[in-house]
């Protein structure tokens, strides 16, 4: 005969919520949820009570009035008669360019540089520790401002490129020239790059206030398309190499699969580059790049691959030698052992920290404001609210973006991290 | 019950907050001190000099009401602000006044809750640029790149004016006036603009002034004042009469020199001015209608004297700066500078 043996169970007192354990450690959560919640509660009324006894309020109007001011950099479409919110946008744009150049450039260096530390050549490990250590240890804004200014004063101004008729007939020659073949110039403001242009307009689209191309979309489209089948080319060479050990050539096929659409398409439209030509006081045509925007994305490179190639390292070092020498003993070349074998079981240790360091980058670009690029900080946080003096809603609107902003990067990274990470079965 | 206590508490603090804004002439008495928004260095207007001393045209304003108010035209405390900063730091309570070449516009008074209270200077936005770059009006900065400080009226101007006039421009948005300058030395821009005071004071402090030309073109009115957070009226109507008090004494002809003896001739003298014997508390207690002693306004006119006197040892012809009264002489010399009559 079994008895289910049961405690006695005592009748709840109120007392029991601060004497017994059970309870005890839920009392102090909802008594600090409480506090919390009031607090919180307090600074928002307070907040609206000064408002109000300062007569203002809190409204988020001004987003759809008349903005007035001119921004240099657009991506998308904007004048000085588009609205405030369209100057977020714009400004948004900038500081997303900004990460994601510095982001790709900063774990270019950074991967690089993370592996020559680990190098046995002894001058490339102490050069790449003198960067790392130089770099890392200096603030981000004195590196931003150092870029800005010695790009800014060591290049000529663009009247130096003029070539006048009484120079030709003298046999001078400018002070300055542009550079690749002259398609580059590169002045004190900014540099100058030729633009991708095509004959034929295939028209486009807009959506929310964000002009597509047909043209554009057709290329990624067939980009896209390309690479897609050349996987197939690849996989089924795969397939037979596993087969019959003999893999069947393919790199002829490749070649004509990744680019010959693509550039067929783009023929047929009459691709061309347009050059930048010195007119007036400026360089006109071609792509415009403010040396802001290029001070800001070398700096935030140079400095956040410091981090990240620090992070390679740590993963690098995590990895087992005996994972290197189980290659070499297998007769792997070093090269390929580091790509093969060793990075990719480093990633698992490298994502986490990476993720923080795109972070960081995405952050960091508000530091633009130093060298006047109107990034979200420089347009929203900077003239918008100037102008409107809407400080409090400026502020608002603005952490909530980073926040959502960070938080997106921060998902997609860990979606990234999932898929490499050690998986525990 | 102590829960009721905390939240009376909180309550209380939190309409003290709201409330502490409301008298800045007792605070400013209590204070003994006058805390002033300054510009951060505009040569002639406010500026450091190399002692540390507060300098300029702006600056002895901040002086004439700290002498109004506490009695010593040295008490008063620079607090140096940026085009962005200014107004936070005015409506925030971080400054009592803020006389920092700020442009009295419709909706700065308004939707920023602020009061204008005087014009101390009548400006206009102008552009400068390098002699050697052959231009000689506004109108052929067609594709030029234009430094400009951002926070101010200057940035909407220029986009209308460009605008308005079919012409492109690169617009590069610098923080202060002293970034501004460097980039507009460097070449990193073709021409400079702010309000043309603005200009002349820039130009001045460069090393080579005269390689310098300010274009014709006045392409916006500029009114510059001191400003005060708006419902404290008692605190603008002494900044105002403050300001009041300097153009009457240089439409009467007192200076920092005569003072004295105008002080001495009126009170011997009963058929004397009456507005002079008003104005410097002989007759009358004028003062106290605002809050401030008899003598309140004889102080402000003593410590760099009337408005001409602070005109001309600041920014006037015989400065570096060199720029002529023209709007800002007095009504009856034909420019715009009239004050209200004080009785």
């Amino acid at each position: 005969m079994t008895i289910a043996v049961e405690p006695p169970k005592a009748a709840f007192r109120l007392s029991m919520l601060i004497y017994d354990t059970r309870y005890r450690a839920m009392t102090i959560q909802v008594i600090v949820l409480a506090l919390v919640l009031l607090f919180v509660g307090w600074l928002t009324d307070n907040t609206i009570q000064n408002l109000a006894a300062k007569d203002k309020d809190i409204n988020f109007g001004f987003l759809w009035a008349r903005a007035g001011y001119d921004i240099d950099q657009q991506l998308i479409p904007y004048t000085n008669d588009s609205t405030h919110g369209r100057a977020l946008f714009v400004g948004l744009a900038n500081t997303l360019v900004v990460a994601f150049f510095a982001c790709i450039f900063a774990t270019i260096i950074g991967v690089i540089a993370g592996v020559l530390r680990l190098s046995k050549n002894w001058l490339v490990a102490r050069l790449m520790t003198v960067y790392v250590e130089v770099f890392r240890n200096i603030p981000l804004l004195l590196w931003i401002i150092l870029s800005f200014v010695v790009l800014g004063e060591t290049r000529p101004a663009p009247k130096d490129f003029r070539v006048t008729d009484e120079m030709i007939a003298a046999g001078e020659s400018p002070a300055a020239t542009m550079s690749f073949f002259d398609s580059v110039a590169i002045t004190n403001r900014g540099s100058n790059i030729p633009a991708p242009k095509l004959t034929t307009d295939l028209g486009g689209f807009e959506l929310l206030g964000v002009p597509f191309s047909f043209a554009v979309l057709g290329t990624l489209a067939l980009i896209i398309g390309s690479v897609l089948v050349n996987n197939r080319v690849l996989a089924q060479a795969k397939a037979v190499q596993e087969a019959t050990g003999d893999r069947p050539t393919t790199w002829w096929k490749s070649l004509l699969i990744l680019f010959a659409p693509t550039l067929l398409f783009l023929w047929v439209l009459g691709f061309h580059l347009e050059y930048p030509v010195l007119k007036g006081f400026n360089f006109q045509g071609g792509i415009s790049v403010a040396h802001s925007f290029t001070a800001l994305v070398i700096a935030l490179s140079i400095y956040s691959a410091t981090y990240i190639a620090e992070s390679v390292r740590a993963g690098i070092l995590a990895i087992n030698r005996g994972q290197t020498e189980a290659a070499y003993a297998l007769g792997i070349r070093p090269g390929r052992t580091m790509k093969l074998i060793v990075l990719p079981q480093a990633l698992r240790v490298i994502i986490p920290p990476l993720i923080s360091q795109y972070l960081n980058i995405t952050k960091n670009t508000t530091l633009g404001m130093a060298i006047s690029y109107l990034d979200l900080k420089g347009t929203l946080g900077g003239i918008t609210l100037n102008q409107t003096g809407r400080e409090l809603e400026c502020m608002l609107l603005m952490m909530m973006i980073y926040l959502t902003l960070s938080l997106l990067i921060s998902s997609l990274m860990n979606i990234y991290n999932n898929a490499v990470k050690l998986k525990e079965r | 019950m102590k829960k009721s206590v905390f939240l009376g508490t909180l309550a209380a603090t939190t309409v003290l907050a709201g409330a502490a804004f409301a008298g800045t002439l007792d605070d400013v008495k209590a204070r003994g001190e006058l805390i002033c928004g300054s510009n951060v260095a505009l040569t002639g207007f406010g500026a450091a000099d190399a002692a540390g001393e507060w300098k300029g045209f702006d600056v002895d304003l901040c002086r004439a009401v700290a002498a109004a108010v506490v009695g010593d035209g040295t008490k008063v405390k620079f607090v140096p602000t940026t085009g962005e900063t200014r107004f936070t730091a005015l409506a925030s309570g971080e400054v009592d006044v803020l006389i920092r070449n700020s442009t009295w516009t419709y909706s700065r008074d308004n939707d920023l809750k602020f009061d204008f209270v005087a014009v101390n200077y009548y400006d206009g936005q102008g552009f400068m640029v390098k002699k050697d770059l052959g231009v000689s009006s506004a109108k052929e900065l067609d594709g030029a790149t234009v430094c400009i400080q951002t926070g101010t009226t200057t940035e909407l101007n220029l986009a209308d004016f460009f605008k308005s006039n079919n012409i492109s421009y690169t617009p590069v948005t610098v923080g202060d006036d002293t970034e501004a300058q460097r980039q507009y030395e460097t070449g990193a821009c073709d021409a400079f603009t702010t309000d043309a005071s603005g200009l002349a004071s820039t130009r001045a402090a460069m090393a080579d002034p005269g390689n310098h030309i300010i274009l014709p073109e006045i392409i916006s009115k500029e009114p510059l004042g001191p400003v005060v957070r708006h419902g404290d009226n008692n605190w603008g109507d002494v900044v105002r009469w403050t300001f009041n008090a300097l153009l009457i004494a240089e439409e009467k002809g007192i200076t920092k020199a005569n003072l004295e003896e105008v002080v001495a001739a009126a009170t011997a003298d009963a058929a004397y001015d009456p507005e002079v014997k008003r104005l410097l508390g002989i007759d009358g207690d004028m003062g106290a209608m605002a809050g401030l002693d008899k003598e309140a306004f004889k102080r402000a006119i003593a410590v760099s004297g009337n408005y001409g006197e602070i005109f001309e040892a600041n920014i006037g012809a015989s400065t570096p700066i060199g720029l002529a009264r023209g709007l800002n002489a007095l009504w009856t010399q034909g420019g715009l500078q009239y004050a209200a009559p004080f009785r």
